[in-house]
């Protein structure tokens, strides 16, 4: 045997899960948005978009705010790990981001659930410190409450990225600009942040499409109309079997997450040429 | 001299000073960050927590004997989470063991097509996906049974389990491999002897990457598995949604703690000559 063949024969069975159990499904979903008792036609998209257009407004919404939240976030956090002056101060930081990184999404839905609530822990701790009075402490389990767990969960994993490339970056641009007396803010904007640029997209993109995925936060957190598509593609299925809205969707989904990759796709295209 | 000495404890002044900005931005993190998480402490030894109240009015470990209880449910929710965990640890690495020894060392032809294969499941929004698995392994009697589930969370777990397992391969110096050969080791001896240890805890990396990655799992635990398998994350939110917090902060806990222990001790097993490599 070759050891072309015998690489391939080695890499098969792996990459036949994932066709099979995966991109074989993707395609029937595609297939399926478009099938109406088994006639193909736009019918799945009619009834999609008459139903959840303030869904899917929503959920592009949310999703893009707590993309931009989490790239604000993660370039202060990492523009601080960087450029920071004190040791102790850098190391706290660094000790401090990491935690939420890898607890489960459901998991962050429910201890965002008890801590944003109307009596929850965040109410009334600031209740205690005279801050807030309790007729106006008000709940935050509404698209709130998703945009603060997506950004709370999300935010360490970009920063763990951007850091990273931060880190890497050299350290004599940054140094002759501080000497110039640039401020540090103005280094991280003009210098750091440029320069990072590429992997702070690829994190974001990464959390972006996660994000579209996730269906225990909106069903822990908010599942009130209007709520993520996750929720209602969810709802389709559990409650009306309805698998060609499910699908469609599914669809309507996959065309936003894709696009957001496109959107990167060209920007690197566009730095390469 | 003097003027010296006082300039510089005015520098010392200012710099303590920078601690008051500091420690409250720090200080709010941390309240954001470890206040939910005691919020959730505070609900598993809860007995008696209304509103107004700040802090629970009674506390006790009654939650925790009524989940581990034979009936609570949690006990064959937990049995459950680490069988189907453990099984897709051992699926995962068979298959990613030999294609990631391919991906390392063998010629292949559009590798990093292949390699970015791995990467579609977490690509894109997975949702409808498992929807459409869910009916398929209704037709071939595969829902709600265990293997279905295994089957599930491989094809999730497996970019880590391949793309790891492929920097580790690749970080072994190829000489060991040859030295081996050339004293008479078939490829298989050497594979088993030298080239398998070597990269061994790599692929414990990988292989605790997954476990995790299944123990979290939600989404396709909730349409492949729900209601015939229980597990730990659909007990969570059945339990949640029931609006019995106790429940659902002890289940919380079990599946935060693995997740925490790993976070402070994967820089153990992944070092930067093999977390260099992931992806290339």
């Amino acid at each position: 045997m070759s050891r072309r063949l015998l690489g391939l024969a080695l890499i098969f069975p792996a990459l036949a899960v994932i066709v099979f159990l995966f991109i074989l499904p993707l395609i029937m979903s595609a297939v399926g948005a478009f099938q109406v008792e088994s006639a193909f036609g736009w019918g799945n998209f009619v009834k999609t978009f008459d139903l959840y257009t303030k869904d899917i407004v929503f959920s592009v919404v949310i999703i893009s705010l707590s993309t931009v939240l989490i790239g604000i976030a993660s370039i202060a956090i990492g523009g601080y790990l960087t450029l920071g002056e004190h040791p102790v101060a850098v190391a706290i930081l660094r000790w401090l981001y990491r935690w939420p990184m890898f607890i489960p999404f459901i998991v962050v839905g429910q201890i965002l659930r008890t801590f944003l609530a109307k009596n929850g822990m965040m109410n009334n701790t600031f209740i205690n410190l005279g801050l807030l009075t309790p007729i106006d402490a008000q709940s935050f389990l509404d698209w709130r409450g998703i945009v603060i767990a997506f950004v709370w969960k999300q935010t360490p994993f970009v920063t763990l990225l951007v850091a990273g490339a931060m880190a890497s970056l050299n350290r004599e641009t940054i140094d002759a600009a501080r000497n110039l007396g640039a401020s540090k803010l103005r280094v991280l904007i003009e210098i750091v942040v440029p320069q990072v640029a590429m992997t702070l997209t690829v994190g974001l993109i990464l959390s972006f499409v996660t994000m579209m995925s996730v269906l225990s936060v909106p069903l822990m957190i908010n599942a009130q109309s209007p709520t993520m598509l996750t929720a209602d593609i969810a709802f389709r299925v559990n409650s009306y079997g309805d698998y060609g809205v499910a699908n469609a969707l599914g669809l309507v989904s996959l065309v936003l997450a894709s696009s957001v990759a496109w959107i990167y796709l060209r920007a690197s295209l566009k730095e390469r040429a | 001299m003097t003027v010296v000495a006082s300039k510089s404890s005015m520098a010392n002044a200012w710099a303590a000073l920078w601690w008051l900005p500091r420690g409250i931005v720090f200080g709010l993190m941390a309240f954001f960050i470890f206040g939910p998480l005691f919020n959730m402490l505070l609900w598993t030894v809860a007995e008696k927590w209304y509103f107004p109240y700040t802090f629970p009015l009674q506390y006790g470990f009654s939650s925790w004997e009524k989940v581990f209880a034979p009936r609570g449910g949690a006990l064959e929710s937990l049995s459950n989470s680490l069988i189907v965990a453990l099984l897709t640890v051992v699926v995962s690495l068979l298959l990613a063991i030999p294609a990631g020894y391919a991906l390392a060392r063998l010629k292949l032809p559009f590798r990093s097509l292949i390699l970015l294969a791995f990467l579609i499941p977490q690509a894109f929004p997975n949702l409808t996906v498992y929807v459409n698995i869910a009916r398929i392994f209704y037709e071939i009697g595969l829902n709600g049974t265990i293997p279905g589930v295994v089957l599930v969370h491989v094809s999730h777990g497996l970019v880590y389990a391949v793309w790891i397992a492929t920097a580790a391969f690749s970080a072994i110096d190829i000489e060991l491999e040859q030295a081996a050969r050339n004293i008479g080791a078939g490829a298989m001896r050497t594979f088993m002897d030298v080239t398998l240890p070597l990269a061994a805890p790599g692929l414990m990396a990988s292989a605790i990457f997954v476990f995790l990655e299944s123990l979290d799992e939600f989404t396709g635990s909730y349409f492949v598995g729900a209601p015939d398998v229980n597990m730990l994350p659909l007990l969570l939110y059945t339990s949640a949604a029931g609006g019995n917090y106790q429940i659902a902060s002890i289940t919380a806990l079990l599946l935060l703690v693995p997740s925490l222990v790993f976070m402070l001790m994967v820089e153990r097993f992944l070092k930067a000559d093999v977390l260099s490599r992931v992806g290339h």
